[in-house]
């Protein structure tokens, strides 16, 4: 057991406070997690720009406890 | 050869390896503390060559799912590019990380330009903006037959 999803979400949304978090378990391993964050606050920054903000979230937990987040980021619909 | 022969063949190789040593070459490349710093290969290589992915194992034989997708993604555009395998070097695997400050590998460079990891590469080669960002800046795309 890695990281449980509720606090990739929590981290996420503490950095993100805008945020539309979904998490999901791929393996079922609490080791593999797909997140989906769309936030406004995105608007005018790259791909790039976005996955390093949540990294920025997740403090340092990428590689470590976490070891792989299939990331989505975008925008909301306007 | 006889003896003292094979005792000047290893007089010459170590000679050799000594001088080497010297200017930081014992392996092919170059890297780690006594030659250049790391930041300074990475930028050689970036400077060197227009796709460059830092990568778990090579292009021919990968060693992640995740750099075995963007390998995929690359070969089936024919974009020809150099894999750089962090699983050679300790040194490269952290020092492309913080250069490019971003936590994971694979990392793709085209053009000097870091355009992300193995989502983000997807992502854009689904969408058709790898290719589109490709062949804005200048580098060969196989088109492939659409349905």
């Amino acid at each position: 057991m890695a990281m449980a999803a509720n606090d990739i979400e929590r981290l996420i949304r503490a950095r993100i406070p805008d945020a539309e978090v979904t998490i999901r378990d791929l393996a079922g391993d609490g080791d593999h997690y797909a997140a989906t964050v769309i936030a406004e606050s995105f608007r005018g920054k790259s791909r790039v720009q976005q996955h390093q903000i949540v990294y920025e979230a997740l403090k340092g937990e990428m590689g470590g406890k976490l070891h792989a987040l299939a990331l989505q980021t975008g925008t909301p619909e306007r | 050869m006889g003896f003292a022969g094979v005792l000047r063949y290893i007089y010459e190789e170590l000679n050799e390896l000594q001088s080497r040593r010297g200017r930081g070459a014992l392996s092919a490349a170059p890297i780690g503390k006594t030659a250049m710093s790391i930041e300074q290969f990475i930028d050689n290589e970036l400077k060197g060559t227009d796709v460059v992915l830092f990568m778990k194992g090579t292009p021919q034989f990968p060693m992640c799912g995740f750099s075995g997708q963007v390998v995929q993604i690359l070969d089936y555009l024919g974009v020809p590019y150099k894999g750089l395998n962090v699983l050679e070097n300790d040194d490269l695997r952290d020092g492309i990380k913080s250069y490019s400050n971003w936590p994971t590998i694979p990392q793709l460079y085209v053009k000097g330009e870091f355009v992300g990891g193995c989502d983000i590469v997807r992502e854009m080669f689904q969408a058709g903006e790898l290719q589109s960002l490709l062949k804005d800046k200048g580098i060969p795309v196989k088109e492939a037959a659409r349905a």
